[in-house]
């Protein structure tokens, strides 16, 4: 098919379960994070911010050490993880969509936190005197005029877990039919003479992936602002 | 007492207070606009936290700063009808309605569904998305959605302002018929005397 090598597809294969598998463990989380930081009025907001941010801007391959020194068989949860639960994360799929998920959180958290802002807590606030509590008020009022941005938000995600590099290489290495995804595909073609073609088929089907997934997830946004707003 | 009001808000640098004692069941608050009747109704329905002072409706206390008494708001069964309406996006007529209809109410409700439709006559609007909506149909629909939840208080905030005034004419009889229909301790909150001579058995003003 196309002329993709049984590895190229293998590679498009893992990097495509990987990216799903890091979106949907993290959504919960992300949409959990997302409304604490858009409604919750505590002290140390600003920091949880900045922390949440931090692998947006960390060289990715400290943030993949630092998997490897916690989430490594002798690290302080990896080990735990294995013995306790026989999990092992390092050098397994399993390890990249942790590191995925870690990569692509604080744009799914920034989404997220936007798209609950933008709901008008003034209906919030009418849902509360019709009898809801916080769960339902969250649930049946907020999650629902903000799921357009929420899913928005999970598609950034979806696209940055699945163009993730640093992180999964220095956690995971580049094992092919294991842990080996497009983008360690493509640095592992670089490396060897001959790899150009395999390289090219690689790189459009990244950048068709991303295309489309940042086209859906800005359109999905739009139309999160346009609905969310505060008419009625 | 229907009512024993005491208390303070804080709002926005400005300190709004409320002192009303009555035996009436529905009392009108009137004050120029910016004299804070919206806050005070917040107040009383928990969405904003008095300073201090006292709730107390039909010898229900729902707030009192001195005994640390603060029902919060979801369960203070009070059927707030908003000066904007507030009718949920994401739902239709009859979702909007339906919301607040649950729990044990929904075997043997004080006001069902078919007697609010009834009522308010929006039979006609209930499959209809709630964008369509007229002002005067809005907030027939935001009446009829306070009474479902079963309120055992009411509180309206303005609900003629967004209406022009031959539209008021429309409204006022609905007004009217839920405030004989329910028997609920009401308050109505306006900037106009004459529409509040129409509802309230007593008038209280709101210093601006």
């Amino acid at each position: 098919m196309f002329g993709f090598s049984p590895q190229e597809l293998a590679a498009i294969a893992l990097s495509v379960k990987v990216a799903v598998v890091a979106t949907l463990c993290s959504l919960p989380f992300g949409i959990a994070l997302g409304w604490l930081l858009a409604r919750a009025r505590l002290r140390g907001m600003l920091l949880l911010d900045t922390l949440l941010m931090l692998p947006l801007v960390v060289p990715p391959v400290v943030t993949g050490y630092a998997l490897l020194v916690l989430f490594g068989r002798q690290g302080a949860i990896g080990a735990f993880l294995h013995d306790a639960l026989g999990i092992t994360l390092a050098f397994r799929w399993t390890g990249a969509a942790l590191a995925c998920a870690i990569m692509g959180f604080p744009l799914m958290v920034r989404a997220i936190r936007l798209s609950i802002e933008a709901v008008d807590p003034r209906l919030e606030q009418a849902a509360a005197t019709l009898g809801a509590n916080r769960w339902r008020v969250f649930f049946g009022v907020t999650l629902p005029l903000a799921w357009p941005g929420v899913l928005a938000g999970a598609v950034l995600a979806f696209a940055k877990a699945l163009g993730e590099f640093g992180a999964t290489i220095t956690f995971v290495s580049s094992i092919p039919g294991q842990t080996q995804t497009i983008s360690s595909a493509i640095y592992g073609l670089m490396q060897v003479p001959g790899g150009e073609s395999g390289i090219w088929r690689l790189t459009v089907v990244a950048v068709a992936i991303s295309f489309c997934a940042l086209l859906l997830s800005e359109w999905l946004a739009r139309r999160q602002r346009a609905n969310a707003g505060t008419r009625a | 007492m229907t009512w024993d009001l005491a208390f303070e808000v804080r709002r926005g640098g400005f300190t709004r207070a409320l002192e009303v004692r009555s035996e009436h069941r529905v009392i009108a608050l009137v004050g120029a606009s910016g004299a804070g009747k919206t806050s005070l109704l917040h107040a009383i329905a928990g969405l904003l936290r008095p300073t201090r002072g006292h709730v107390v409706v039909d010898g229900q206390c729902l707030f009192d700063a001195v005994r640390r008494i603060d029902i919060p708001a979801h369960r203070r069964r009070i059927g707030y009808v908003f000066q904007d309406a507030r009718l949920f996006p994401h739902l239709d007529v009859r979702g909007n309605l339906l919301y607040g209809l649950r729990g044990d109410a929904v075997r043997e409700p004080r006001f069902g569904m078919e007697h609010v439709v009834e009522l308010l006559g929006i039979g006609p609007l209930l499959a209809r998305d709630i964008h369509g909506l007229s002002g005067g149909e809005t907030q027939r629909v935001a009446l009829g959605r306070a009474l479902l939840s079963q309120p055992k208080i009411l509180l309206l905030d303005e609900p003629l302002s967004m209406l022009d005034m031959d539209r008021r004419d429309e409204l006022l009889p609905y007004l009217q018929r839920v405030r004989d229909d329910a028997r609920l301790p009401m308050i109505y909150v306006s900037h106009y005397p004459d529409e509040v001579r129409r509802i309230a058995d007593e008038v209280h003003r709101i210093p601006g």
